[in-house]
């Protein structure tokens, strides 16, 4: 378990060194969610201005979605991690170095909560700066929180288990199109009662809906749907840490799924590179 | 034998198509995402049509020009990613030693990328008229958005070379999509100009020059044939293509001497 928890330690420290040397990666996560934020609050301002609009407030509205977006991204990023270490063949090495492998998972995961909290810290700032109002108290806004790490946590896990399968950078598109179809199928624009046909077919059973109107309940201090939107949101967690354990059974065994060939480490096929 | 130096272009630009469209994963998701988009933010945003003074009661026709134009940006990534890989494999400084010039190996790669940004434009325009939009300026109007899409195409192609040339690598022309995707969701492309409430925000959006690319588009969807619009959105689309290429040719006549 100690050395578990070192192996974790110390490939969280790796990736964040390398974030720090070449810090240009870590923009797009944090720099797309405030495009998109400064888009619709700015642009789609006017929707809060028709009758059927009844939210407290159009930012606020929007924020709750780029927030889930930055967070989401924050855990896509940090699985392109696991892709560019797989195919440079350092995953290879720490593998050798990692009696449990999910130790290794586990740091990409604690270096994925180091991004969340920096993506949050300048979402919620450029947020409130631009005088969002928050009606939700304290714990209502630190639930909401908690649902964002979730979600980060459950992309880091979704990412990891693409990664570990593919183990080659191109993972990047698949991971990625999966989260931008998710969240823009959600109730982004309008609550969803206002929307109409296929798209709100899709919002109904969207398991990202919860989450939203969860966050949006927590923002305006009036929450909904709790319990529906953690359950979902844990179960996401729990049913993409059993992907990722796959994953990372699928890459132990090396390209071909294992066929004809022994465990990776300790005279695994490709070696410890 | 040499072929002539139209044979060499004609060559060096099926050389690009092929690349291009053998890599999946550099033509899907510039092709497919713009749909995407354009399904959801229609369906999603259907409400904003019921502002006082919007244009059209079809907020999917309102979106299509924008679409077209952010499928048009593909072509940035297309164009700088097979020239930045030239530039690192040192392809280039093998096409060096032939009698290919500069200007010619530019315009080769973008004629390539400019067939898949007219077909591609084509596949949007159905895709939208059959989700039902439609084209107030007719037929004519139809081929005249595709004109308007392939000086785009050339527009952010050339774009695209020319941060290859400085780039010399084809990876780092990847992040040219989110800059892109950035300044399209910073324009018009969501609401017209003179319904933007915010100050701030209709202040960027008239400075950024997609927002004239988009209302080009647009113009013919929605208004039929609008003098202004086509002009600011082809005029800016040829001047940026003329100082593009300029600039990316400049640079590789020096790299391949």
């Amino acid at each position: 378990m100690a050395r578990s928890l070192s192996i974790a330690m110390g490939v969280a420290r790796r990736s964040t060194r390398k974030l720090r040397r070449s810090p240009v990666p870590g923009l797009p996560p944090v720099l797309i969610p405030l495009f998109m934020f400064a888009a619709f609050a700015g642009a789609l301002s006017g929707l809060a201005n028709t009758k059927s609009f009844t939210y407290y407030d159009f930012t606020a509205f929007q924020f709750v979605f780029v927030y889930y977006m930055a967070s989401m991204l924050a855990g896509a990023f940090s699985a392109f991690e696991i892709s560019g270490d797989f195919e440079s063949g350092m995953g290879n090495r720490l593998m050798l170095a990692a009696p449990q492998r999910m130790a290794l998972v586990g740091g990409y995961l604690i270096f994925a909560v180091g991004r969340f909290l920096l993506g949050s810290a300048v979402v919620w700032g450029v947020a409130l700066l631009a005088g969002m109002p928050v009606r939700g108290d304290p714990l209502q806004i630190a639930a909401f929180i908690g649902l964002a790490l979730l979600l980060s946590l459950a992309t880091t896990l979704y990412g990891a288990g693409i990664a570990l399968r593919l183990q080659s950078i191109a993972a990047g598109t698949l991971i990625l199109i999966p989260i931008f179809m998710t969240l823009f199928t959600a109730p982004v624009f309008v609550p969803r009662q206002q929307i109409d046909g296929w798209l709100r077919t899709v919002a109904d059973i969207n398991p990202l809906t919860p989450a939203i109107e969860a966050g949006r309940g927590f923002m305006a201090g009036e929450p909904v749907s709790v319990a529906v939107a953690f359950g979902v949101t844990g179960g996401m967690v729990i049913v993409f840490a059993f992907w990722a354990y796959r994953g990372m059974v699928k890459a132990e065994r090396g390209p071909g799924g294992g066929r004809g060939g022994g465990r990776r480490g300790g005279g695994g096929r490709r070696g410890g590179g | 034998m040499n072929p002539s130096g139209g044979g060499q272009f004609m060559r060096l630009a099926r050389r690009t198509l092929t690349r291009t469209l053998r890599q999946p994963a550099l033509v899907v998701p510039s092709f497919v995402f713009p749909l995407f988009m354009l399904a959801v933010v229609s369906a999603g945003g259907a409400d904003v049509t019921s502002i006082k003074g919007f244009p059209t009661d079809s907020y999917i026709t309102f979106m299509l020009g924008a679409m077209m134009v952010q499928g048009a940006s593909g072509a940035a990534t297309m164009a700088g990613t097979t020239l930045g890989t030239d530039i690192g494999t040192g392809f280039l400084s093998r096409l060096a030693l032939t009698p290919i010039t500069a200007s010619k190996l530019v315009a080769a790669n973008l004629t390539g990328v400019a067939v898949i940004g007219v077909v591609q434009a084509a596949i949007y325009l159905a895709v939208g008229l059959a989700a039902g939009a439609s084209v107030e300026a007719g037929i004519a109007g139809a081929v005249a958005l595709l004109g308007v899409c392939l000086l785009m195409t050339l527009a952010f192609g050339a774009i695209g070379s020319l941060a290859a040339v400085f780039a010399g690598s084809g990876e780092q022309i990847q992040g040219l999509v989110a800059v892109v995707l950035a300044l399209l969701f910073m324009s018009s492309m969501l609401m017209p100009r003179n319904l933007i409430e915010e100050d701030w925000f209709k202040t960027i959006a008239t400075y950024n020059p997609l927002s004239y690319l988009v209302e080009a588009n647009r113009s013919l969807l929605i208004s039929g044939w609008d003098g202004e619009a086509l002009a600011l959105g082809c005029g800016l689309a040829v001047a940026l293509t003329v100082v593009a290429l300029a600039a990316t040719v400049a640079r590789l006549r020096r790299s391949m001497v």
